[in-house]
């Protein structure tokens, strides 16, 4: 029996979702030619959002790592990008070269905190971004609690800046789906999910654990790090107490947690419901930040499995599941 | 020099009692009832702003808001652990970080909702005691209300003690940490016990909460600090130990107030450093304990390496 051939193939709706999706990809990239300027920047918020939510249901959904401490990244990368651009890049580069940086940080966190038990991981990143906060609050660029915005970028042509920002926030979004799609189909994935569930038995079936705790820690790290400087792009200043703030977290684990743990498509309808409620919403301020924090709640007590978890219970089976299948008729013909 | 030395140690060993008062509520709930809640910051915060509603709008005395407010949180406590964290629990590890950080979001924007954004503090309604002082041979001065903080903190956690180690409901929630399921055989309702440990922990949140307002200034968003520098206190002073939070609190304050002495950044900064010192260290030694102790860990980690490298150099192994 051939290992190649149990794996179950893509099935008919997967692969109308995948066309719909490229279809819908297309679309949003010609977006700018016809679409009105805020409703740019509106979709360039809503981009950084399912960024922030693949990112974060990698880390939890997959890997069983839950952290409260990602905005350390997304703090992070619009200091570098700011840092970059003071040394003199050109904003555009040092976008996408401060996303890059925040690795060279990330990866020697990683060696330590991903040998923490679950809760005190959760925590303690949580303490090492405002540890990673107070250092850079020392650093006179920043200006203290002030903050400070990015000239360079704020000198182009408006128009221009809000497209070119757009369309990075679009193939950002575009690839951090697919490359997580490719991995979490691949080896990887599976791999992940045996640690999720069960990190020893994962273990002791040969999964080099922390080699894969590790690479998923790291692409979420640069997810949340693409986020942020998109963030710092759209709103020009980089305030640390913004920028680190815990709101990201909340955020992150509303989207994905009512979108549905552990599911591809779960956190894309989390941030696109985040994004709706905030249109709806978010004039309300305070309040609308306590319902968010209620809503989630509630689905962490009783709908555990999110929106996804009702659709999957509803059509039998989960859309663009990550699970491995086994195609039960091709064993046998295996045989 | 030497003079503002020994006075940040005498300060910051004060504030370590207010970090204690903070801590220990959060220890008992991780020790006891194995459970992490990220709202604990909250909690305290809600604790210091139902304080000030009851002195301000009702007119209370300080001393009888706060024995009015006590049984009230603690009644929370109990209230929240029933309906929220026992489901919370049963969901695994995942779900009570996720449910105890909703419910922080849901605490912090519904008392800025409520009482809005405003610094507030407890300093003018408790008089002369907010800045009265003490002098102490060899110049150095110490504030009455840090002093009061700091033995309030000493009697509540032994008081804590004695309760864990004498007490019928003391012995059941020890019974119920050791092992839930023979606890419940013996008869010791261990959902109960539980409950009695949410109650006392959030009843102590509001009590740091309380100190935190007479001490300074309270915002609806002031709870997230609070529960980093709890947790700091808790992991320093080792997990689930009682007195170990007071230990942990010392250590916590001293290290901010030496860091004070740079600069006011510095001073979170230095307690974040000792707490991941603390951190690795602790890490360290549970790798040196599975390895047969620091020495031996060492030599055969040393050794590995060379064999590996002779593997390398003639080519035994990839």
């Amino acid at each position: 029996m051939s290992h190649t051939h149990v794996l179950a193939a893509v099935s008919r709706l997967d692969k109308v979702l995948i066309g719909l999706g490229a279809a819908l990809a297309g679309l949003l990239l010609a977006l700018p030619l016809f679409g009105s300027p805020l409703i740019v920047d509106k979709l360039t918020l809503l981009m950084i959002y399912i960024i922030l939510a693949v990112s974060w249901n990698l880390l939890a959904g997959f890997a069983g790592l839950v952290s409260v401490g990602q905005q350390a990244f997304i703090g992070l990368a619009g200091y570098f990008v700011l840092r970059l651009a003071e040394a003199g890049m050109a904003p555009f580069p040092a976008l996408i070269a401060g996303a890059v940086v925040v690795l060279l940080v990330a990866w020697p966190l990683s060696w330590f905190v991903l040998r923490l038990k679950a809760a005190e991981f959760a925590v303690a990143m949580w303490v090492l971004a405002e540890a990673i906060r107070s250092v850079i609050m020392f650093d006179p660029l920043v200006q203290g609690e002030t903050g400070r915005s990015l000239v360079t970028l704020n000198a182009i042509d408006a128009d221009l800046r809000r497209t070119a920002i757009y369309l990075m926030a679009v193939a950002s979004a575009i690839l951090v789906l697919a490359v997580s799609y490719r991995l979490l189909r691949g080896r990887l994935g599976g791999e992940s999910q045996a640690i999720r569930d069960d990190e020893e038995a994962a273990g002791s079936v040969g999964v080099s654990t922390m080699r894969v705790k590790r690479t998923i820690f790291l692409i979420s790290a640069l997810g949340c790090a693409i986020a942020g400087t998109l963030w710092l792009a759209s709103a020009i200043t980089y305030q640390p107490r913004a920028a680190f703030g815990i709101n990201w977290s909340v955020f992150m684990l509303f989207m994905v947690l009512v979108g549905g743990l552990g599911s591809f498509l779960g956190p894309v309808l989390g941030a696109l419901l985040l994004f709706a409620l905030q249109e709806a919403f978010g004039d309300f301020g305070a309040w609308y930040l306590t319902g968010i924090g209620c809503v989630a709640m509630l689905f962490a007590l009783y709908a555990p499995r999110g929106i996804i978890g009702l659709i999957t219970d509803r059509l039998g089976r989960e859309p663009l599941s990550m699970r491995k299948e086994l195609d039960v008729r091709s064993e046998r013909r295996g045989r | 020099m030497l003079d503002t030395f020994f006075q940040a140690l005498v300060q910051g060993t004060l504030l370590g009692g207010y970090y204690a008062i903070i801590a220990v509520g959060l220890s008992l709930m991780v020790g006891v009832v194995r459970f992490i809640n990220l709202a604990h910051g909250d909690l305290a915060v809600l604790g210091a702003l139902l304080t000030l509603a009851l002195i301000q709008g009702a007119g209370l005395p300080v001393l009888a808001a706060i024995m009015v407010m006590l049984p009230l949180m603690a009644a929370l406590g109990w209230f929240m652990h029933q309906t929220l964290f026992e489901r919370a629990m049963r969901g695994g590890f995942l779900l009570p970080i996720l449910v105890t950080i909703g419910l922080g979001a849901a605490l912090q924007n519904g008392m800025f909702g409520i009482w809005g954004s405003n610094t507030r503090s407890l300093g003018a309604d408790i008089g002369t005691l907010s800045w009265a002082g003490w002098s102490l041979p060899g110049g150095i001065i110490v504030g009455q209300l840090p002093v009061i903080i700091f033995v309030t903190a000493v009697l509540v956690i032994g008081a804590l003690h004695l309760v864990l180690k004498k007490t019928r409901l003391g012995r059941a929630i020890r019974a119920t940490a050791a092992d839930p399921e023979a606890a419940e055989m013996c008869g010791v309702d261990a959902r109960r016990a539980h409950r009695a440990a949410a109650a006392i922990a959030v009843a102590l949140a509001a009590l740091a909460g309380v100190f935190l307002a007479m001490r300074g200034q309270v915002t609806p968003y002031s709870g997230p600090a609070q529960l980093i520098f709890a947790f700091e206190a808790v992991v320093i002073g080792g997990i689930g130990s009682i007195w170990g939070t007071l230990i942990g609190g010392i250590i916590l304050g001293v290290s901010q107030a030496l860091g004070g002495l740079i600069s006011n950044q510095a001073s979170l900064l230095t307690g974040h450093l000792v707490f991941v010192a603390a951190l690795i260290w602790r890490l360290g030694r549970s790798w040196a304990a599975d390895h047969g102790g620091w020495r031996a860990s060492v030599r055969a980690a040393l050794a590995a390496r060379g064999l590996r490298r002779n593997a390398r150099r003639t080519g035994d192994l990839p």
